[in-house]
């Protein structure tokens, strides 16, 4: 791989995706796109743990994969809830109208 | 190859960049698969075939399907059936669909040279990935499936019903 594709190249790959899934996050508004970008930044670690295994030739860059896939599962599970529970609360997916606190 | 992984590593950053531009969660959504998709097949083409699989099924095919049902849940009423049709004009899937028949074009192009053994990198087979997750990764493994049973229950509690937030003052 290091001779057709430089390492350096796929590391900056995966720092695009990251970069554009915290755009995301910090630009948008609606919870369920925030999720998505969320999502989009646990595969761009995944790519760069894939790389660096592929540049080792080791298989622990995959299983980083792995661990990384099921964290992002639990995650959007109970994200996804959070949010129907939202929605039947606020009857709005915007985040802005949900930042009061009642303290 | 090094065509393939380039012009997929392109449809990966463009997909996401039109997943956070787009207003309609749906397009979003369906730019992401692409994106998805678009980085399964630079794993294959890196010589991981098993995440390039793992990221097809799990990534791609679960968890997108439950943010497809979550999207379709929220919609519930009779203004759903023309925001349908408005979501199923050319404009809005002919981006998506064009994405993905590359990635088909690509896909094809490199199995046929994945017989002949020229993918980028050296091939780790899922063999090795397996005897490395159920041998020094086997506590790791089982706490990963601690967490998911954590995210199911946790899931099933707040699913339930209208829950009351601050109900005790």
């Amino acid at each position: 791989m290091t001779a057709m594709v430089p390492t350096a190249v796929g590391l900056a790959i995966a720092a695009v995706l990251f970069c554009t899934g915290l755009v995301g996050v910090l630009v948008r508004r609606n919870i369920i796109i925030i999720l998505l970008s969320i999502e989009m930044m646990f595969n761009a670690c995944g790519l760069a743990f894939v790389f660096a295994g592929s540049y080792w030739l080791q298989p622990d860059g995959q299983v980083m994969y792995f661990f990384i896939l099921t964290v992002a599962a639990a995650e959007v599970s109970v994200g996804l809830s959070l949010v129907l529970q939202m929605y039947r609360q606020f009857g709005s997916l915007d985040v802005n109208t949900v930042n009061r606190m009642r303290g | 190859m090094t065509v393939v992984f380039y012009i997929s590593a392109a449809v990966a950053i463009a997909a996401a960049i039109l997943t956070i531009t787009r207003a309609n969660a749906v397009h979003s959504l369906l730019y992401f698969i692409c994106s998805l998709l678009a980085t399964a097949v630079m794993f294959f083409v890196l010589g991981a075939p098993f995440v390039a699989a793992l990221v097809v099924i799990i990534n791609a095919g679960a968890i997108m399907v439950l943010f497809v049902f979550v999207v379709m849940m929220l919609n519930i009423g009779p203004q759903t059936a023309e925001r349908e049709k408005t979501w199923l004009r050319p404009r809005a899937w002919i981006g998506p669909v064009l994405i993905t028949v590359l990635l088909i074009i690509e896909l094809v192009y490199s199995l046929a040279y994945y017989q002949a053994g020229e993918t980028i990198g050296e091939v780790v087979e899922p063999v090795d990935v397996g005897i490395a997750l159920f041998g020094p990764y086997l506590l790791a493994v089982e706490l990963v499936s601690m967490l998911l049973l954590a995210g199911l229950l946790g899931a099933h509690h707040l699913g339930r019903g209208v829950l009351k937030f601050g109900g005790g003052r």
